[in-house]
Formats: structure tokens, sequence, C-alpha cells
């Protein structure tokens, strides 16, 4: 037997190889998750939300007046009384201070994606690295670690944003990194190592180090990959709470956000509108919203789930 | 042909490792296995030798210890260098790279030995990545040629196919030219085939014996089947409780053996003839962890030759009964 040189064998180059493989791992987990009703949708939902943020600067800038139909600034003075109930002119009325009620919605959906997956990121982010390098390092590091996590945990994090208001201007940016770091990272990052710790004990682990790869190496090529799965299905319950926790701080006007569902809620009740049914669109098409994009994730979490995790598969 | 210039390449000197058990609640130990004890061993150039023994005699410990997955807690591990011989235990940075490309192992378990989220181009080809040989192209080119090599054919079909759409046998056949792709001086082999069916084991020997003789490869080759032990090792020896009791050229060890734990081991063997009455000699009882063993002979309690003198005196120590062939034990 020889070694083969094979020399003119042609080989593709690997970027392309590399897309296929994606494509083709993305096709079967995508018929794993179209099984689940809930996550399909769920991802509906999601999807119209997102078409939703997508349209109104579209609409602004097309059909809608923007002096008339401006989330923010608009006002109506061709209506005489504010709030007014939807009309042809206003398909979901106005709101107190005359703006209008669908304009507002839209322009925050936009908002609310943009909290909720950035403090997702942050937190997958963090929880992914902490649980990664606490399970493989062990020890010192791991000791270190883990309470830092519990400290995370122990915080009570609605009332550090209600100090931060006090004494900062909580904006979206700020308000999603807060959330981000301190509301879900601790029960993820525990989640995570756990996972991690079962991981780093494969033989393929004991392989990269004989073959001379550095705890870096380990780390990133090994377990990382491996956790993937976990940290995805995770980042979907973490957008959850990061629109959930907005809406309630919205709500008791903490932050400075010009524009989202809490906010709208909230204004309705500065005004005295909040428990009255006949004023009904000032109330229900924003925490309506809330609760369905929040489900929606939410349902998409536990799709995932099950492609994940092939033991929750009914079959 | 590997040269047989019986240059030493691994001297294994009173290597021991301890395990803690039973931890206080200061986290003192207050006592340790004894995964593997006094052992010694030279491996020369070009040699295979085989490590045979029971599960749990510390076979997979030494291997791990041999490639530095393990740090040994007393003795230790010359390994020849241009500089003569180096401690493994010694080595940093730089000469720990240099080390871990000369070392590599084979796993015992196929399936579990690769990272399902690698395409096996990417297992292949980590120990290049690691240690930086080649461009992209280059190392495609190579991992191509190492498939085709360990006949695994035609290699583009098998270069992106992940872990688990590959058979065991093939798996294995990934795990050798894994190892064998930076050129490797040593490979420690922990039960290769014991995973495998029958049908494909002879297959992935016979490339291991190919593959040695092409890439001058000097194997220790752990194992607890006598019969692959012969059929890859020009030495064996016999491992019990973590110490080497018996060990010599492959046809001189397994025609006579002089310790009572390899005669038992021997008498195992099964033959393929009904008619055959065995003489089975007889060991009572089952392997027992090594928890702070008493000084005494390891195979005290289960050797059919024990007697007073055994009993009050330390672990045989290892004699030279004909050329080649060592022994750990008073009877012998």
């Amino acid at each position: 037997m020889t070694v083969v040189q094979n020399s003119e064998r042609v080989l593709e180059p690997l970027w392309r190889i590399r897309l296929k493989l994606f494509a083709r791992g993305f096709k079967k987990n995508w018929a794993l998750f179209a099984e689940s009703p809930i996550g399909l949708i769920g991802l509906g939902v999601i999807v119209f939300f997102g078409l939703i943020a997508l349209a109104q600067p579209i609409l602004v800038n097309t059909v809608w007046e923007p002096k008339v139909y401006d989330p923010i600034n608009g006002f109506d003075i061709e209506i005489p009384y504010h709030p007014s109930p939807p009309s042809a002119r206003h398909l979901l009325g106005t709101d107190v201070l005359g703006r209008d009620v669908l304009s507002q919605l839209m322009y925050s959906s936009r908002f609310e994606f943009a909290l909720g997956l950035i403090s997702a990121i942050v937190t997958v982010l963090i929880a992914t690295t902490i649980g990664a390098v606490s399970a493989y390092f062990g020890g010192l590091v791991d000791t270190i670690l883990m309470r830092l996590v519990d400290l995370v945990i122990m915080v009570p994090f609605l009332a550090v944003l209600i100090v931060m208001s006090a004494l900062m201007g909580v904006g979206m940016i700020e308000l999603a990194l807060v959330i981000g770091i301190l509301s879900g990272f601790g029960g993820t990052a525990i989640v995570i190592k756990s996972q991690a710790l079962s991981v780093k004990v494969k033989p393929f682990v004991d392989v990269a180090r004989v073959a001379g790869g550095g705890h870096a190496h380990i780390i990133f090529t090994h377990l990382v990959p491996n956790l993937m799965p976990i940290s995805l299905l995770y980042m979907m319950f973490v957008v959850t709470g990061a629109i959930f926790s907005e809406a309630v701080l919205s709500f008791f006007g903490l932050t400075e956000i010009q524009m989202s569902w809490g906010l709208m809620i909230n204004t309705t009740q500065v005004f005295g509108y909040l428990m009255r049914f006949d004023t009904w669109w000032l109330l229900f098409p924003a925490s309506l919203s809330i609760t369905f994009l929040c489900a929606a994730f939410y349902m998409v979490g536990r799709a995932l789930d099950e492609v994940v995790n092939p033991r929750l598969r009914e079959r | 042909m590997a040269q047989k210039n019986g240059k030493t390449l691994v001297n294994i000197n009173k290597l021991s490792k301890l395990f803690p058990v039973g931890q206080g609640i200061f986290g003192k130990a207050d006592s340790f296995v004894h995964a593997v004890s006094d052992f010694n061993l030279q491996i020369k150039v070009g040699e295979s030798v085989g490590l045979v023994g029971e599960s749990g005699c510390g076979k997979t410990t030494t291997g791990k210890l041999i490639t530095r997955l393990l740090d040994p807690t007393t003795g230790n591990i010359l390994m020849d260098t241009e500089e003569g011989p180096v401690d493994i235990a010694l080595l940093k940075g730089k000469e720990m790279k240099t080390f871990r490309r000369r070392v590599q192992m084979i796993f015992q378990d196929p399936y579990e030995s690769m990272n399902p989220r690698m395409t096996i181009f990417d297992t292949v080809a980590e120990p290049l990545n690691v240690q930086g040989i080649g461009s992209m192209s280059d190392r495609e080119t190579m991992v191509a040629d190492l498939l085709e090599t360990v006949d695994l054919v035609p290699a583009s079909s098998f270069l992106f196919r992940y872990p688990h759409e590959l058979s065991g046998g093939q798996r294995q056949r990934v795990a050798i030219a894994r190892a064998l792709i930076i050129k490797p001086d040593f490979v420690v082999a922990d039960e290769p085939t014991s995973m495998l069916d029958v049908s494909v084991r002879t297959g992935v020997m016979n490339l291991m014996q190919d593959l040695a003789d092409q890439f001058d490869v000097t194997y220790l080759y752990i194992t607890h089947d006598l019969a692959v032990a012969r059929y890859m090792c020009d030495r064996i020896g016999v491992m019990y409780l973590g110490k080497i009791v018996e060990i010599g050229e492959t046809e001189d060890l397994l025609h006579n053996p002089k310790h009572p734990y390899t005669q038992a081991l021997l008498s195992a063997v099964p033959v393929p003839d009904p008619t055959y009455t065995r003489n089975p000699i007889k060991i009572s009882g089952g392997i027992t962890k090594p928890v702070d063993p008493p000084p005494q002979c390891r195979f005290y309690n289960r050797c059919p030759l024990a007697d007073e003198y055994c009993k009050t005196h330390d672990h045989p120590p290892r004699k030279e009964i004909t050329p080649n062939h060592y022994v750990a034990c008073y009877h012998a």
C-alpha cells in the first residue's frame, strides 16, 4: 500500500462547500421546526409584527401625511375632539394627544424588536461565555464566576432600573443593555454551564488536547458550538422577558423612550382612560401587541426546544 | 519499514498516578486509588508494545499519562528528542507544542471521539490547524490524500460528511487518519478496535500496521484482547492493578507465561475445539479497586500460588527469567 497522491483531484473551494452544508443543516432543522404548529404560529406572529415595523416608515412617507400621522408629534386638527374612535381616517382612532394609534403601534414594534434582540444577544453572549469558561476551567474560576452569577440573580433589576432612571436618562440602548446584563443571564449561565460540563468530558475534547489545542481553541471550537442550540433557545426566552420588562418600565414612566407599547398604555393611564372600556382603542392595541409578541417568541422558543432536544419530540 | 535501531524512544520510570477518593470536608482526601503505581517501561523506536489487562487495571490511565492528558503523581516519562531524553512533565509552551506534534492518541470510542458538529475534514485537519501547518488548500489536499490512504475512497465523498453519517469502522479510520496527519513518532492506541464489529476489526488492525511501516510510527497498543495484542505487537506487557506483572516478546510470553495471572488470562482464551478439555487456572474473586493497597503483592488475594512469603514481603521486584522476559513473582 502506498500513500495516495492524487493531485489532479478537483476539490471545490471550501467556502462553497460550507455554504452548502449550512443550507443542508438549515433545511433539516426547518423540517423539524415545521412539524410543530406552535412554532409556526409563533413565527407567523413575529413575521407579522416585523412587516408592520417595516411598513410604518414607508406609509408615513407615502400615504400618510407626516404632520398628522407622526407617532410622537403628530396631531390631527380636523377632528374636533380627541381621543377619537376608529374611523376611516384613523383605523385605530387617535389618542388623547391627537396622535394616530395605528402609527404609534407600528412605530413602536420596530423598537420592541431592537430592544428584545439586543438584550437577548447581550445575555446569551455573556451567559455562553461564562457557562463555557466556568465549566471548562472549574476550580477557582468556576467558583468566582458562579458567585457572580448568584449575585446577578439576586439583584432586583427592576429596582436597579428605577434608581438608574432617577439618576440618568434610560434610553432604548441603555435599557436593552441593562436588561441584557441584569435580568436573564444568571439562570441562562447556569443552564449553559451544566450543558458545557457534559460536553467537556467527551473524548473529542481530549483528542483536541492531544493535537495541541489550547484552552481558547477547545472552548471556542468544541464547547461553544455544542452549546449554541441551547443558547439560541434561551435567547428566545430572553426576548420575551425584555419586551415585557420594557412595557412595565414604560408603563410606570421610568424610561426616556419616546414611543413604545408600554408608553402608549402609560399615556392612557395618565389621562385617566385606563379603566374605561368605551375608549378601548387606547388600551387594547398596545397591550394585545405586547401579549402576542411575547407569546410568539416564547412559542418559537418552545418549538426550537423540540428541534434542539430530540427527547421532547413526539414520535 | 520503521527504523529499528534499538534506540529508546520512551522511557517510563517509576510512574505513579494516585486519584483521591472520599474527600473530607476540608477537601483533603483520606484515601487514594493507586491507578498506576511504580510503572516501568521502555519503548524502542519502531517497536509496537502491547499493554494487556482487565478493565480497571490502569491501562488507559497509563496512556493518558504518556500523552500528558494527566500529570503523574510521582515518577517521570522521558521522551527522546534531538537534545536527548526530556521529561515530558516539564515541557512548556513551544516544546509542549512540538511534543503534541510527535505524540498522538487514538481513542477507544469512535462515536464519542469526534465532535458531532464538525465535518470529517475539520476533524482530520484540526491538528494541522492547531499546529499551523500548511495553507487552507494544502490542508484540503493533505486530508483528502490521507483519507484515501486509510481506504476511505473516494475522499471527496467523505470530506464533508458529519461523523454520524459514517459507520463505526469508517469513523475509526477517520480517527486513525487524524492521529497520523501530523506524522507523529509515537501513537498511543487505546483499544482502537474494541468497539468495532469483529468483521471490520482485522481491516483496521492491518491498516494500523501498514501505516506504522509507512509513517515510521511506534505504537503503544492498549487492549484487553490477547489475540489483538498478539496480532499487533512485538512485545506484550501484562498489567494488574497498576503494575506490569510480566513483560516479554509476544510469542515467548504467550507460550511460556510465568506469572500466575498471565497463565490465568491465557487459559481463559477460547479454543475453537469442542473436545478440548481445559485445565483452567483458578483465580478467585474479581479485580478490586486498588484503594490504599497493602504493600504485599498486588495479586496476593487472588493468586493460586500465594503463601506466607508473599504475604510478609513487598510486591515482588521484576526479574529477568529469560532474555527480555521479565516477571514480577516470587514463585516464577
